[in-house]
């Protein structure tokens, strides 16, 4: 099968679901790659580096006419109209709000899977378009945050006196939260960061940011991997963290959206406390923005000075590596689809990510898909039966285990006194010969006991083949044996000899060749 | 002042030299000391030794000094030989031979000493349980030697009945001792002989790969038990103290190596272990993603911190040297690499330690369990080498794995994980292991060397 690359149309889109290791990767999978001429310009991929990659260079109307037609922005009409009858197109068509798109595709009897709608389950990461995304975006905001902001990121200290490092607040800590800590982290910046989810705080601490510590304002998760809407309650205290975190930073980045809505987070007031200068990112401005002044698409500068970056296109301003990873998450796409690597893409509806992904079939409309439960539920699930065990049942419980760990002991000593006291009972009756010897036996046990214990983990290979060594000792006794005078024994003891006297040589030696190689480094 | 005091004091002074010897062996730093004490140890042991067998000699001293000088000649010639040829990759077997050698002397020992003095009813037990120790380490170590160098299926045999018949062998041991005690004849030995070596077989066949660390140190321990019954029928007090030292520290060393399992000792030298509880656990299923060795090489150019999970599979592949050539090459471009060693990893207790030590990496950056357990979280790169059972959080996470309570160093908890792995087959425990299928865990699939040094290639190529 063919699958078709074209030049994106939307305006201001610089991005190309395809670019030349992609459709390596395409090609390997069993696929003739078809590319639109100057699909890949504006991300820097010419043509050529196309064509070397092994994809057909064409014109808009055969790529669109396609097998499987991969674009990023949604199809306009007259795109559609090119579209083939029966075949496969793969974009991001924002199903819950663009329901008359989705009706057109299906009335054309387009199979239409939305890189949008992938479940959020761990196996589905490697294909979901809007972790793509959020994380070029993150990344870009910080980016964005520094050039507007009049000062350095870094603190620094030089000859002519030193500058503090900025304070970076990033709200939400979900994909896109998550790479602005990474990237303002890695200027420099002091980075703060909240998210209503307790659970992420560990993830905001790994990435080197602080997590601050909000309880009456957090909630758990919802079974779809997003944040539940808050009560009024946790709301509220949620704002208050943010009035504060936000009147002593520099920087605010805002990334809370759900479902596509962005709820507020910064309030006018807010800005109003902010200090001057001070520059606030809303990463969520293309669903009406987190915070209250934010234009969608523009940079504005509040009354008092205030810079608010409301860019919904910030993907699309890091074409090349933005590119690359929207093309990756078609070919993970392409993957899944195609089992055998044989060129034929299957859609199995089985597969809960197929089924999720897949808006239009057979002339019929599929959004919404079957509700699908993560991995994240059943731990929720084990969280929530856990806290019913009460403080003082945990007590009891511990009690009850250091009371056993202790009958246990107990047991054990009597269990060792009474043999001990046997055994000695028992060696009264031996003759004084033997009870030498015995002697000699049982504090040899206790000395090896004592001098082996703290033995190094690294050096139990060595011991082992030395103590080895060390057992050959037997020969011993089968040397004072071989001149005796009975044939027999002196055969015997010839053998026990032999076999002990290869154990003596051989255990030291390997040993010692072994100990030759433990070097300290330098 | 007779030969036989002087012997005794060059006994005395021989057993001190052993005590210190191992005592230097428990740091890196006298380990080399304590070899060569070893050494001088048995040299005086041995020289002592031959002057009283020839001044005891029935026969004429010349051939018996020819006896002597043969059996030394043969034991220095094989011996060092092997010392000199054997692969650190082998080392697990050579140790195996070497404990069924002592089993096999022990035997003789026994015999010999039955044949020649006196049988008074505490002598006939020494012989009795000299020669019944023997012979089960004897064709333990066989069966251990086997399965360790493939020539036997690492596979627990797991016969119906398997603790009825250890317990009946040796209930029927013990009926033969009172027969050999109220008839003094070499019939009861021979039978019993021929049952302990059954059941040595047995117990050590019932024992899977995994457990093999377990099974060699016990082992160890077997042969210092034996040499100590030697010691006791000949009242040989030398033989006695090496004999408990041996003894004692391989007890202690199967001991650790159960710990590190979280296992009980019984349940480890019962058997059984793999075969049957592969069932057990939760069924982890899901993807895994694939990594090639040169995205492997870009990543490990940006990392910091890298750290290295080797397991038997290194062994078997013989990477220890290009794995040490990319740790030289890593540590010069300055990136911080350590090596994570689970206790158990290998065939034998410290065996990817002396791997490591061969291929040149120097041992203060070879940690142990507990000491880089808590460093994952900071670590940009885990590479796992070989290794299975040792690095799966169904350890800790299922309570239902047959590897429960086992702990297992947490690469999971570093930013990202790349398996090195033939194929997604389970480790010896015969459990999946759901680190494959982390979001954070890639998995290169192929022989260990070769994909070690296409890393290598690859980042020469980046230069």
């Amino acid at each position: 099968m063919k699958i078709a690359i074209p030049k994106e149309t939307a305006e201001g889109s610089t991005l190309v679901a395809a670019t030349p290791k992609t459709v390596e990767a395409l090609t390997k999978l069993g696929y003739e790659v078809l590319v639109e001429a100057g699909a890949g310009q504006a991300a820097n991929f010419g043509d050529e580096a196309y064509l070397v990659a092994g994809a057909a260079v064409t014109d808009a109307a055969s790529v669109w006419g396609g097998d499987i037609v991969a674009a990023y922005n949604p199809p306009t009409e007259q795109q559609r109209d090119l579209l083939k009858r029966g075949g496969v197109l793969i974009g991001t068509l924002a199903p819950h709000s663009s329901h008359d798109l989705i009706a057109d595709l299906a009335q054309r009897n387009v199979t239409a899977l939305s890189l949008d709608a992938v479940p959020r389950i761990s196996r589905a990461q490697a294909l979901d378009v809007l972790s793509t995304m959020s994380n070029v975006s993150g990344y870009r905001a910080v980016i964005e945050a520094a050039e507007a902001y009049g000062a350095m990121f870094a603190g620094q200290v030089t000859a002519a006196g030193k500058t503090d490092p900025a304070t970076v607040f990033v709200i939400g800590a979900g994909v896109a939260g998550l790479a602005s800590l990474g990237a303002a982290v890695s200027l420099g910046a002091q980075v703060r960061s909240f998210d209503v989810r307790p659970e992420v705080a560990e993830q905001i601490e790994s990435m080197g940011a602080t997590f601050v510590h909000a309880p009456a304002a957090q909630q758990e998760v919802s079974s779809d991997g997003y944040a539940k809407p808050l009560t009024q309650e946790q709301l509220a205290a949620a704002l208050d963290v943010y009035a504060e975190e936000s009147s002593s930073a520099d920087i605010v980045i805002t990334t809370a959206l759900v479902r596509g809505s962005a709820p507020t987070t910064i309030t006018a007031d807010m800005v109003a406390a902010m200090k001057p200068g001070s520059v606030i990112v809303d990463l969520a401005a293309i669903g009406g923005g987190n915070c209250e002044l934010t234009v969608p698409g523009e940079k504005v500068i509040s009354d008092n000075g205030v810079t608010i970056i409301g860019y919904t296109d910030l993907p699309s301003r890091m074409p090349q590596h933005t590119s690359q990873l929207l093309g990756t998450n078609i070919v993970n796409l392409m993957k899944l689809l195609t089992p055998a690597k044989d060129g034929e893409a299957v859609l199995d509806m089985e597969d809960e990510v197929v089924r999720g992904m897949t808006v239009a079939s057979n002339g019929e409309v599929m959004w919404p898909p079957p509700p699908v439960s993560v991995s994240a539920d059943a731990g929720a699930r084990a969280a929530a039966a856990a806290p019913e065990v009460s403080e003082e049942e945990r007590k009891a419980e511990a009690e009850r285990a250091s009371a056993q760990e202790a009958a246990r002991k107990k047991r054990n000593a009597w269990t060792m006194g009474v043999s001990g006291g046997l055994l000695a009972i028992a060696l009264c009756f031996a003759n004084p010969a033997f009870l030498m010897m015995m002697t000699v036996f049982i504090l040899a046990v206790f000395i090896g006991y004592y001098v082996i214990s703290n033995v190094s983990h690294s050096l139990h290979t060595p011991l082992m083949s030395q103590t080895n060594a060390i057992s050959g000792i037997i020969l011993v006794g089968a040397l004072l044996q071989l001149g005796s005078s009975s044939t027999v024994v002196t055969v015997l003891a010839f053998i026990a000899a032999s076999v002990a006297s290869i154990n003596v040589f051989g255990g030291f030696l390997v040993t010692y060749r072994m100990l030759g190689m433990f070097q300290k480094g330098a | 002042m007779t030969l036989t005091s002087i012997a005794q004091v060059a006994y005395l002074v021989a057993a001190v030299l052993f005590i210190l010897s191992l005592a230097g062996l428990s740091k890196q730093t006298t380990a080399r000391r304590g070899n060569l004490l070893g050494m001088a140890g048995m040299g005086i042991a041995i020289l002592a030794t031959i002057a009283l067998a020839l001044d005891q000699s029935e026969r004429a001293w010349g051939v018996t000094l020819l006896l002597i000088a043969c059996v030394l000649l043969i034991g220095a010639s094989v011996g060092i030989y092997r010392a000199r040829t054997v692969e650190m990759t082998q080392m697990p077997e050579l140790i195996a031979l070497l404990h069924s050698f002592v089993g096999l002397a022990a035997v003789l020992i026994g015999y010999n000493s039955y044949l020649t003095e006196g049988h008074d009813a505490m002598h006939l037990v020494e012989v009795f349980l000299g020669v019944l120790i023997g012979a089960v380490t004897f064709t333990g170590s066989i069966v251990a030697y086997l399965k360790l160098s493939a020539r036997m299926s690492s596979k627990p045999l797991t016969l119906p009945g398997r603790h009825a018949l250890n317990v009946g062998i040796l209930v029927a041991s013990a009926a033969l001792m009172v027969w050999f005690l109220a008839a003094p004849s070499v019939w009861p030995l021979i039978l019993m002989t021929v049952l302990a070596l059954a059941l040595g077989y047995h117990l050590v066949a019932a024992i899977g790969g995994g457990d093999m660390p377990v099974v060699v140190s016990m082992l160890n321990s077997y042969s210092g038990w034996a040499a100590a019954a030697a010691g006791f029928m000949l009242g040989n007090d030398l033989l006695i103290v090496t004999g408990a030292l041996v003894g004692a520290s391989g007890a202690i060393l199967s001991y650790l190596m159960c710990k590190a399992m979280n296992r009980k000792f019984l349940a480890v030298i019962l058997g059984g272990f793999g075969g049957e509880t592969s069932s057990g656990g939760a069924e982890v299923t899901g993807t895994h993603q694939e990594t090639s060795a040169s995205a492997l090489a870009d990543q490990l150019a940006t990392a910091k911190s890298v750290v290295i999970a080797p397991g038997y599979g290194m062994a078997v592949a013989k990477a220890q040297y290009p794995v040490a050539d990319l740790v030289s090459r890593l540590r010069e471009q300055g990136v911080k690499v350590r090596f994570a060693v689970h206790p158990v990893a290998g065939r034998l207790p410290g065996h990817m330690n002396v791997l490591l030590a061969e291929a040149r990496v120097p041992y203060d950056i070879v940690l142990e369990l507990d000491e880089i357990n808590d460093d994952f979280p900071d670590t940009d790169v885990v590479l796992v080498i070989g290794a299975n059972d040792t690095v799966n959080p169904a350890a800790l996470d299922d309570p239902s794995s047959p590897i429960a309570g086992m702990p297992v160093l947490e690469v999971w908890n570093a930013k990202s994980v790349v398996v090195f792995k033939r194929s997604m087959a389970t480790g010896y425990a015969g459990v999946q292991n759901p680190l494959f299928f982390k979001e954070n865990t890639e998995m290169l699939f192929g022989d260990a060397k070769d994909q070690v040094e296409a890393i290598l290639a690859a980042m020469t190529a980046r230069v």
